[in-house]
Protein backbone atom coordinates (compact mmCIF):
# COMPACT_ATOMS: atom_id res chain seq x y z
CA UNK A 1 0.00 0.00 0.00
CA UNK A 2 1.29 3.51 -0.78
CA UNK A 3 1.93 6.47 1.07
CA UNK A 4 -0.66 8.37 -0.47
CA UNK A 5 -3.61 5.47 0.60
CA UNK A 6 -2.98 6.02 3.65
CA UNK A 7 -4.08 10.02 2.91
CA UNK A 8 -7.15 10.33 5.31
CA UNK A 9 -10.18 11.03 2.81
CA UNK A 10 -11.90 12.79 5.71
CA UNK A 11 -9.72 15.67 5.08
CA UNK A 12 -9.86 16.07 1.71
CA UNK A 13 -11.83 19.28 1.66
CA UNK A 14 -9.83 22.36 2.14
CA UNK A 15 -12.70 23.64 4.62
CA UNK A 16 -12.53 21.02 6.79
CA UNK A 17 -9.01 20.67 7.26
CA UNK A 18 -9.00 24.38 8.03
CA UNK A 19 -11.66 23.60 10.64
CA UNK A 20 -9.20 20.80 12.47
CA UNK A 21 -6.78 23.09 12.30
CA UNK A 22 -8.48 25.77 14.13
CA UNK A 23 -9.82 23.39 16.66
CA UNK A 24 -6.66 21.85 17.10
CA UNK A 25 -5.17 25.18 18.59
CA UNK A 26 -8.29 26.31 20.16
CA UNK A 27 -10.31 24.75 23.02
CA UNK A 28 -14.53 25.15 22.24
CA UNK A 29 -14.44 27.70 18.88
CA UNK A 30 -17.89 28.88 18.16
CA UNK A 31 -19.93 29.27 14.80
CA UNK A 32 -19.57 32.20 13.89
CA UNK A 33 -16.00 33.05 14.78
CA UNK A 34 -15.40 29.66 12.75
CA UNK A 35 -17.22 31.27 9.95
CA UNK A 36 -14.82 34.26 9.72
CA UNK A 37 -12.31 32.64 10.31
CA UNK A 38 -12.42 30.09 7.23
CA UNK A 39 -14.25 33.00 5.23
CA UNK A 40 -16.80 30.15 4.52
CA UNK A 41 -21.03 30.42 4.81
CA UNK A 42 -23.25 29.36 6.88
CA UNK A 43 -24.09 26.48 4.75
CA UNK A 44 -20.84 25.21 4.15
CA UNK A 45 -19.68 25.26 7.66
CA UNK A 46 -22.58 23.18 8.43
CA UNK A 47 -22.04 20.75 6.12
CA UNK A 48 -18.67 20.31 6.48
CA UNK A 49 -18.97 20.22 10.23
CA UNK A 50 -21.56 17.58 10.08
CA UNK A 51 -19.91 15.11 7.95
CA UNK A 52 -16.57 15.84 10.43
CA UNK A 53 -19.26 14.80 13.47
CA UNK A 54 -20.41 11.93 11.92
CA UNK A 55 -16.77 10.73 11.67
CA UNK A 56 -16.36 11.45 15.50
CA UNK A 57 -13.56 13.81 14.67
CA UNK A 58 -15.51 16.77 16.41
CA UNK A 59 -17.62 17.30 18.87
CA UNK A 60 -20.71 19.49 18.13
CA UNK A 61 -22.40 21.38 21.23
CA UNK A 62 -26.00 23.09 20.93
CA UNK A 63 -26.74 25.31 23.35
CA UNK A 64 -28.80 28.47 24.25
CA UNK A 65 -27.52 32.11 25.46
CA UNK A 66 -30.76 33.89 26.64
CA UNK A 67 -32.45 33.15 23.60
CA UNK A 68 -30.04 32.74 21.07
CA UNK A 69 -28.97 29.30 19.81
CA UNK A 70 -25.06 28.72 20.02
CA UNK A 71 -23.02 25.93 18.60
CA UNK A 72 -19.83 25.46 19.36
CA UNK A 73 -17.00 22.80 18.49
CA UNK A 74 -14.69 20.51 19.86
CA UNK A 75 -11.78 18.08 18.32
CA UNK A 76 -12.28 14.36 20.16
CA UNK A 77 -9.63 12.44 20.91
CA UNK A 78 -9.96 10.18 17.80
CA UNK A 79 -10.10 13.47 15.64
CA UNK A 80 -6.77 14.93 17.38
CA UNK A 81 -5.06 11.47 17.00
CA UNK A 82 -6.50 11.22 12.70
CA UNK A 83 -4.95 14.83 11.86
CA UNK A 84 -1.98 14.40 14.07
CA UNK A 85 -1.61 11.15 11.27
CA UNK A 86 -2.65 12.61 8.56
CA UNK A 87 -0.26 16.15 9.29
CA UNK A 88 2.73 13.42 9.40
CA UNK A 89 1.59 11.41 6.24
CA UNK A 90 1.74 15.16 4.53
CA UNK A 91 5.21 15.96 5.82
CA UNK A 92 6.48 12.91 4.67
CA UNK A 93 5.14 13.15 1.63
CA UNK A 94 6.64 16.72 1.08
CA UNK A 95 9.93 15.27 2.25
CA UNK A 96 10.17 12.17 -0.26
CA UNK B 1 -0.13 16.13 -6.40
CA UNK B 2 2.62 17.35 -4.60
CA UNK B 3 1.37 21.63 -5.17
CA UNK B 4 -1.71 20.47 -3.40
CA UNK B 5 -0.35 18.91 -0.24
CA UNK B 6 1.81 21.82 -0.10
CA UNK B 7 -0.80 24.02 -0.05
CA UNK B 8 -2.74 22.09 2.52
CA UNK B 9 0.34 22.11 5.30
CA UNK B 10 0.27 26.22 4.51
CA UNK B 11 -3.17 26.39 5.31
CA UNK B 12 -3.27 24.53 8.41
CA UNK B 13 -0.61 26.23 9.75
CA UNK B 14 -2.04 29.67 8.45
CA UNK B 15 -5.49 28.39 9.81
CA UNK B 16 -3.60 27.66 13.29
CA UNK B 17 -1.67 30.96 13.61
CA UNK B 18 -4.98 32.89 12.62
CA UNK B 19 -6.98 31.29 15.19
CA UNK B 20 -5.21 31.41 17.71
CA UNK B 21 -3.08 34.47 17.90
CA UNK B 22 -4.06 37.78 17.25
CA UNK B 23 -2.40 39.48 14.25
CA UNK B 24 -4.00 42.35 13.87
CA UNK B 25 -1.87 44.50 15.70
CA UNK B 26 -0.36 46.90 13.64
CA UNK B 27 3.26 48.19 13.85
CA UNK B 28 1.90 52.19 13.81
CA UNK B 29 -0.18 51.46 17.02
CA UNK B 30 3.24 51.03 18.30
CA UNK B 31 4.77 54.27 16.44
CA UNK B 32 1.79 56.37 18.03
CA UNK B 33 1.46 55.02 21.29
CA UNK B 34 6.02 56.36 21.30
CA UNK B 35 4.69 59.40 19.95
CA UNK B 36 2.14 59.85 22.99
CA UNK B 37 4.60 59.29 25.29
CA UNK B 38 6.98 61.49 23.67
CA UNK B 39 4.82 64.17 23.72
CA UNK B 40 3.44 63.90 26.87
CA UNK B 41 7.13 63.47 28.44
CA UNK B 42 8.23 66.71 27.18
CA UNK B 43 5.28 68.38 28.43
CA UNK B 44 5.54 66.85 31.73
CA UNK B 45 9.43 68.45 31.29
CA UNK B 46 8.64 71.95 30.51
CA UNK B 47 5.46 71.70 33.48
CA UNK B 48 8.81 71.06 35.71
CA UNK B 49 10.40 73.97 34.72
CA UNK B 50 7.50 76.18 34.74
CA UNK B 51 7.00 74.69 38.95
CA UNK B 52 10.88 76.03 38.92
CA UNK B 53 12.13 72.29 39.02
CA UNK B 54 15.08 71.57 36.60
CA UNK B 55 15.27 68.49 36.03
CA UNK B 56 18.81 67.75 35.24
CA UNK B 57 19.94 69.60 37.82
CA UNK B 58 17.91 69.70 40.89
CA UNK B 59 19.37 66.91 42.77
CA UNK B 60 16.50 66.94 45.87
CA UNK B 61 13.30 67.76 43.58
CA UNK B 62 10.26 68.10 46.01
CA UNK B 63 6.76 67.73 44.53
CA UNK B 64 3.78 69.58 45.73
CA UNK B 65 0.45 67.61 45.79
CA UNK B 66 -1.17 69.52 43.07
CA UNK B 67 1.72 68.70 40.75
CA UNK B 68 1.23 65.23 41.65
CA UNK B 69 -1.82 65.50 40.75
CA UNK B 70 -1.32 66.82 37.47
CA UNK B 71 1.21 64.65 36.58
CA UNK B 72 -1.08 61.84 37.00
CA UNK B 73 -4.28 63.06 34.67
CA UNK B 74 -0.83 63.71 32.13
CA UNK B 75 -0.32 59.95 31.64
CA UNK B 76 -4.53 58.98 32.00
CA UNK B 77 -4.17 61.33 28.81
CA UNK B 78 -1.08 59.73 27.66
CA UNK B 79 -2.43 55.96 28.12
CA UNK B 80 -6.03 57.06 26.37
CA UNK B 81 -4.44 58.70 23.41
CA UNK B 82 -1.93 55.07 23.21
CA UNK B 83 -5.02 52.90 23.10
CA UNK B 84 -7.04 55.02 21.03
CA UNK B 85 -4.12 55.17 18.37
CA UNK B 86 -3.78 51.22 18.78
CA UNK B 87 -7.53 50.48 18.58
CA UNK B 88 -7.52 52.59 15.52
CA UNK B 89 -4.68 51.28 13.55
CA UNK B 90 -5.50 47.66 14.67
CA UNK B 91 -9.20 47.96 13.41
CA UNK B 92 -7.64 49.41 10.02
CA UNK B 93 -5.57 46.84 9.79
CA UNK B 94 -7.99 44.16 9.98
CA UNK B 95 -10.39 45.91 7.96
CA UNK B 96 -7.56 45.81 4.48
CA UNK B 97 -6.67 41.96 5.24
CA UNK B 98 -10.33 41.09 6.41
CA UNK B 99 -9.19 39.27 9.47
CA UNK B 100 -11.93 39.35 12.22
CA UNK B 101 -11.31 40.94 15.49
CA UNK B 102 -12.87 40.37 18.39
CA UNK B 103 -11.93 36.17 18.49
CA UNK B 104 -10.91 34.14 21.14
CA UNK B 105 -6.83 35.21 20.49
CA UNK B 106 -7.90 38.60 21.10
CA UNK B 107 -9.66 37.48 24.32
CA UNK B 108 -6.95 35.65 25.32
CA UNK B 109 -4.08 38.19 24.33
CA UNK B 110 -6.03 41.09 26.49
CA UNK B 111 -6.43 38.85 29.71
CA UNK B 112 -3.15 38.10 29.82
CA UNK B 113 -1.91 41.50 29.14
CA UNK B 114 -4.15 43.43 31.33
CA UNK B 115 -3.86 41.42 34.76
CA UNK B 116 0.03 42.30 35.16
CA UNK B 117 -1.10 45.82 34.07
CA UNK B 118 -3.78 46.61 36.25
CA UNK B 119 -1.72 44.93 39.10
CA UNK B 120 0.89 47.15 38.41
CA UNK B 121 -1.84 50.12 38.56
CA UNK B 122 -2.44 49.41 41.68
CA UNK B 123 1.25 48.98 42.92
CA UNK B 124 1.68 52.58 41.45
CA UNK B 125 -1.51 54.07 42.81
CA UNK B 126 -0.16 52.78 46.40
CA UNK B 127 3.25 54.38 45.74
CA UNK B 128 1.85 57.69 44.98
CA UNK B 129 -0.52 57.36 47.93
CA UNK B 130 2.52 56.78 50.59
CA UNK B 131 4.24 59.88 48.04
CA UNK B 132 7.20 56.92 47.21
CA UNK B 133 7.15 58.99 44.17
CA UNK B 134 10.79 58.24 42.55
CA UNK B 135 9.51 54.34 42.50
CA UNK B 136 6.46 55.08 39.98
CA UNK B 137 8.85 55.32 36.70
CA UNK B 138 10.38 51.82 36.96
CA UNK B 139 7.58 50.26 38.25
CA UNK B 140 5.30 51.39 35.37
CA UNK B 141 8.44 49.97 32.76
CA UNK B 142 8.35 47.10 35.23
CA UNK B 143 5.08 45.77 35.14
CA UNK B 144 4.55 46.77 31.48
CA UNK B 145 7.39 44.72 30.39
CA UNK B 146 5.61 41.63 32.49
CA UNK B 147 2.49 42.05 30.70
CA UNK B 148 3.45 42.29 27.19
CA UNK B 149 5.98 38.71 28.04
CA UNK B 150 2.99 37.17 29.11
CA UNK B 151 1.07 38.23 26.38
CA UNK B 152 3.78 37.40 23.82
CA UNK B 153 1.94 34.23 23.12
CA UNK B 154 -1.39 35.27 21.82
CA UNK B 155 -0.15 37.71 19.21
CA UNK B 156 2.79 37.94 17.16
CA UNK B 157 5.95 36.33 19.17
CA UNK B 158 8.54 39.67 18.81
CA UNK B 159 6.78 41.29 20.87
CA UNK B 160 8.15 39.56 23.77
CA UNK B 161 11.54 41.38 22.81
CA UNK B 162 9.80 44.49 23.66
CA UNK B 163 8.82 42.96 26.47
CA UNK B 164 12.24 41.92 27.67
CA UNK B 165 13.55 45.36 27.11
CA UNK B 166 10.78 47.32 28.84
CA UNK B 167 12.00 44.92 31.98
CA UNK B 168 15.18 46.00 31.60
CA UNK B 169 15.34 49.26 31.21
CA UNK B 170 12.43 49.40 34.21
CA UNK B 171 15.12 47.75 36.49
CA UNK B 172 18.77 49.65 35.67
CA UNK B 173 15.86 52.77 36.55
CA UNK B 174 15.53 50.83 40.11
CA UNK B 175 18.79 51.82 40.78
CA UNK B 176 18.61 55.45 39.21
CA UNK B 177 16.14 56.42 41.21
CA UNK B 178 15.07 60.49 40.02
CA UNK B 179 16.00 59.94 36.54
CA UNK B 180 12.69 58.22 36.23
CA UNK B 181 11.01 60.75 33.33
CA UNK B 182 14.18 59.87 31.43
CA UNK B 183 13.64 56.43 31.57
CA UNK B 184 9.63 56.59 30.77
CA UNK B 185 10.26 58.38 27.73
CA UNK B 186 12.89 55.92 26.96
CA UNK B 187 10.88 52.88 27.40
CA UNK B 188 7.38 54.34 26.43
CA UNK B 189 8.52 56.67 24.21
CA UNK B 190 11.28 55.63 21.91
CA UNK B 191 10.91 52.07 22.48
CA UNK B 192 7.51 51.78 21.34
CA UNK B 193 8.55 54.01 18.15
CA UNK B 194 11.55 51.51 16.94
CA UNK B 195 9.84 48.39 17.73
CA UNK B 196 6.31 49.61 15.96
CA UNK B 197 8.68 50.48 12.94
CA UNK B 198 10.40 46.98 12.99
CA UNK B 199 6.78 45.37 13.39
CA UNK B 200 5.56 47.71 10.37
CA UNK B 201 8.09 46.72 8.04
CA UNK B 202 8.18 43.44 8.99
CA UNK B 203 4.17 41.91 8.86
CA UNK B 204 3.54 45.42 6.14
Amino acid sequence: MGIIDKLNKDFESRVRLGIMSILMVNEWVDFTEMKTLLNITDGNLASHSAALEKAEYIEIKKEFVGKKPKTSYQVTEKGRQAFKEHLSYLEKLMKS
Amino acid sequence: MNQKHQEDLAHIRSMMERSSRFISLSGLSGVFAGLSAMVGGMYVYLLFKSNGIDYFTDEHRSYSFALVKELFWIGVAIMFFAVLFGIFFTIRKSKKYSLPIWTSATKNMLFNLGVPLVVGGIFCLALIYYGIYGFVAPATLIFYGLAVINAEKYTFSDVKYLGFSQLLLGLISLFLIGYGLIFWIIGFGILHILYGLMMFRKYK
